[in-house]
């Protein structure tokens, strides 16, 4: 699984498209909120325009690990190895998930730029929360990835397939984050941190399960 | 016929569709350790479909497929499976290099980055072992899939139209290695257009029509002599034109 | 297969009069059974559809669930007819819940939408199933896109309690949003409970016979398809 993650991050890094296109997509979509939103209620939207943005841009994104090989046919490559099938799930989720909680930072400082969002009082919490939301969004984005790239409609079908099943990943990791911005630590935001990290867990396990079924032929 | 014949490929009643439409209809065959076989057959006889029936990239929708014994498919069959493609399999972006060193790793070579010193050399590529995949030719690539696929020292070589888009020379890299492989005892099994190529390595062959196999055939063994391939050409050819005439007329 | 011979005789001929029969009688009951609600006056009887709409929704996704972990398991084509049936029937239930909340809530609240937890939940399920109807819809000739399906469904239903909670939590930061009564809304006249429950066995029935005529229908098309193709073979 290692040998996976570190071949895809050397791809990853050697090419570059997927983290920068990412940045400049999720600065688009900040620029359109800031420009949407009243400045004065602007603050207050900061952890529903955080994570919206991330979302939308992140989905976007999440396909490339497996569009990646489909050039050669690498992606038969992979499969003809000994690995184990749910072990190439986990690959492809951390390889998203590291990606995307690079752009994530970017996206965390220019929100307090742009937003003028104070630097928050407590900003491990601030990372905890945003990597436990990275984590449940990753294992359901890449599982469902793996379906759409197999389809025509690949890019429509993505968010369909995912966006309602985030749901509870939004409102948790949107009310935690508007905890923690506003100072609190991570023992204050309580339940909401429960769920997200029992959602992480689950589509995980879901994940790493379900995945042989989906890349069969 | 050698003594203690394991078999390798035994196919029982294997019939294959996609969805509704079946590719494959009841072939049944037995290929023995160390045994290269050949499969002939016109576009879209399913000759693709059985080759990756046998690479465990896909499962038999009827009838039975055993690979060295075992109907599951699992790590230990998959790591005792090479396959060479006319696709490389291999990433573009990467060096050759570092595509044959995260296969090593992959098929859990002992020393990888050796591994995939030595094989760059045995194919010739290690002047270019620096260059990504993308802007190497397509003998190139080719022979970069070769080492791909015997890197891991497997026990069955599978081969989907091997020469299709090579030149003289990775052609007869290619042809050659075979042959070695064919000398180590492994078992081979080939699938392609080329009559000449495709029966200069075998040792049996069969032609695929239409989801069937429709003829069989053995190949004399080399102290026959020229006699003995040239034979097995002229049956082959007439089978050959036999049961491809009713779909050009 | 065995089990549709046993279940078949029964489901074809005694299930449909049972249906409609406990459907009749449980009319009978909402209609002019049960009392008026002493609050809300007689539109409270939608109540007695919505809620069983609600729980037929959630049964037939369940079955569908369940099929479809079956058919990732097994493969064998009927409980991939199964996991259809069970997602069409549950979504005709969950539009129908999503139908009857408004025309309950009007009158009496004056708003036509209420963030209630389980009309939100409702309606976040409801994008789910559709988006699996969608998706066999647009793909059905992608050879495996039964398992595809079923990943989704299996999925979807995983998330349930999770929607179930984090929907609870928020609506418990905006007391402001006008809400239904949970629960189930006082109903302290024993007629309407006997009235709910002659309405669920109601339910259950019609559940069990539409489930039964959709797998049917989808499992006599696979076979029309596949003699079609049998045919088309032995011509060639």
């Amino acid at each position: 699984m290692w040998t996976i993650l570190r071949k895809d991050l050397l791809l990853e890094f050697r090419t570059r498209e997927a983290l920068s296109a990412l940045v400049v997509l999720m600065l688009l979509v900040l620029l359109t909120f800031t420009f949407a939103f009243d400045p004065s209620g602007a603050r207050e939207a900061a952890p529903a325009v955080l994570w919206v943005t991330f979302i939308f841009a992140g989905l976007l994104s999440v396909q490339r690990t497996f569009l990646l090989e489909r050039e050669n046919g690498s992606w038969y490559g992979l499969l003809l190895t000994p690995i184990d099938r749910g072990a190439i799930f986990i690959a492809k989720m951390l390889g998203n998930l590291i990606v995307l909680a690079l752009a994530q930072c970017v996206l965390l400082l220019l929100l307090m730029l742009f937003l003028g969002v104070p630097f928050p009082a407590a900003p491990g919490s601030l990372l905890i929360v945003n990597v436990l939301g990275l984590i449940g969004f990753s294992a359901l984005a890449t599982l469902f990835a793996a379906l759409s790239v197999r389809l025509r409609a690949r890019e429509m079908l993505l968010p369909l397939l995912v966006l309602p099943l985030l749901v509870p990943l939004v409102i948790c990791a949107v009310e935690a984050t508007r905890i923690v911005l506003a100072g609190g630590d991570l023992a204050s935001t309580g339940p909401w941190l429960r769920v997200l990290v029992s959602f992480d867990v689950i589509f995980t396990v879901a994940g790493w399960m379900l995945f042989e079924q989906l890349v069969q032929e | 016929m050698t003594v203690a014949q394991e078999v390798v490929v035994e196919a029982d009643g294997l019939g294959k569709s996609f969805g509704r439409t079946p590719v494959l209809r009841d072939v049944s065959l037995r290929v023995a350790r160390g045994e290269a076989l050949t499969i002939f057959g016109p576009n879209g006889a399913g000759k693709s479909t059985m080759l990756r029936l046998c690479a465990t990239l896909t499962r038999p929708t009827v009838g039975r497929l055993r690979l060295f014994g075992n109907e599951a498919v699992g790590p230990e069959v998959r790591r005792r499976i090479g396959v060479v493609s006319h696709q490389s399999f291999c990433y573009p972006d990467l060096t050759a290099r570092e595509n044959l060193t995260f296969f090593a790793r992959a098929y859990g070579a002992a020393a990888p980055e050796q591994a995939a010193i030595s094989w760059l050399d045995r194919v010739g590529l290690a002047d270019v072992e620096n260059r990504p995949l993308r802007v190497l030719s397509r003998g190139m690539e080719q022979r970069l899939a070769l080492a791909r696929a015997l890197l891991p020292t497997p026990d069955l070589v599978l081969l989907d139209e091997p020469w299709s888009g090579l030149d003289a020379t990775a052609a007869d890299v290619l042809t050659g290695l075979l042959a070695t492989a064919k000398r180590e005892g492994r078992t081979v099994i080939t699938v392609t257009h080329d009559l000449d190529r495709g029966l200069a390595i075998a040792d049996r062959t069969c032609i695929l029509h239409r989801g069937r196999i429709v003829w069989e055939g053995a190949v004399q063994p080399a102290s026959e002599g020229q006699g003995g391939v040239g034979a097995a050409r002229a049956a082959l050819d007439a089978a050959y034109r036999r049961v491809t005439a009713p779909v050009a007329a | 297969m065995t089990v549709r011979t046993r279940v078949a005789p029964i489901a074809e001929h005694v299930l449909p009069y049972a249906a409609t029969l406990m459907m009749l009688i449980a009319l009978w009951c909402v209609f002019i059974y049960a009392p008026d609600e002493r609050m809300q006056g007689p539109v409270q009887r939608i109540f007695y559809f919505h809620v069983n709409c609600a729980w037929a929704a959630f049964l037939s996704f369940f079955v569908a669930a369940g099929a479809s972990g079956l058919f990732l398991w097994r493969g064998r084509p009927a409980h991939d007819h199964l996991a259809q049936a069970g997602v069409q029937v549950g979504m005709l239930f969950c539009t129908m819940v999503l139908v009857t909340g408004p025309i309950w809530a009007r009158p009496i609240w004056g708003t036509w939408w209420t963030w209630d937890p389980r009309l939100t939940m409702t309606v976040i399920l409801w994008t789910i199933f559709a988006v699996y109807l969608l998706l066999r819809a647009t793909a059905h000739d992608d050879p495996e896109i039964a398992r595809y399906g079923a990943v989704l469904a299996l999925v979807g239903v995983l998330d349930i309690p999770l929607i179930m909670v984090s929907v609870r939590l928020w609506r418990g930061m905006h007391p402001s949003v006008i809400s239904a009564p949970e629960g189930k809304g006082g109903l302290e006249d024993p007629r309407m409970i006997t009235t709910l429950l002659v309405t669920l066995v109601a339910f259950l029935l019609l559940i069990a016979w539409l489930l039964w005529r959709r797998y049917e229908t989808l499992r006599l098309r696979d076979e029309i398809h596949t003699l079609e193709d049998r045919l088309t073979e032995v011509a060639a």
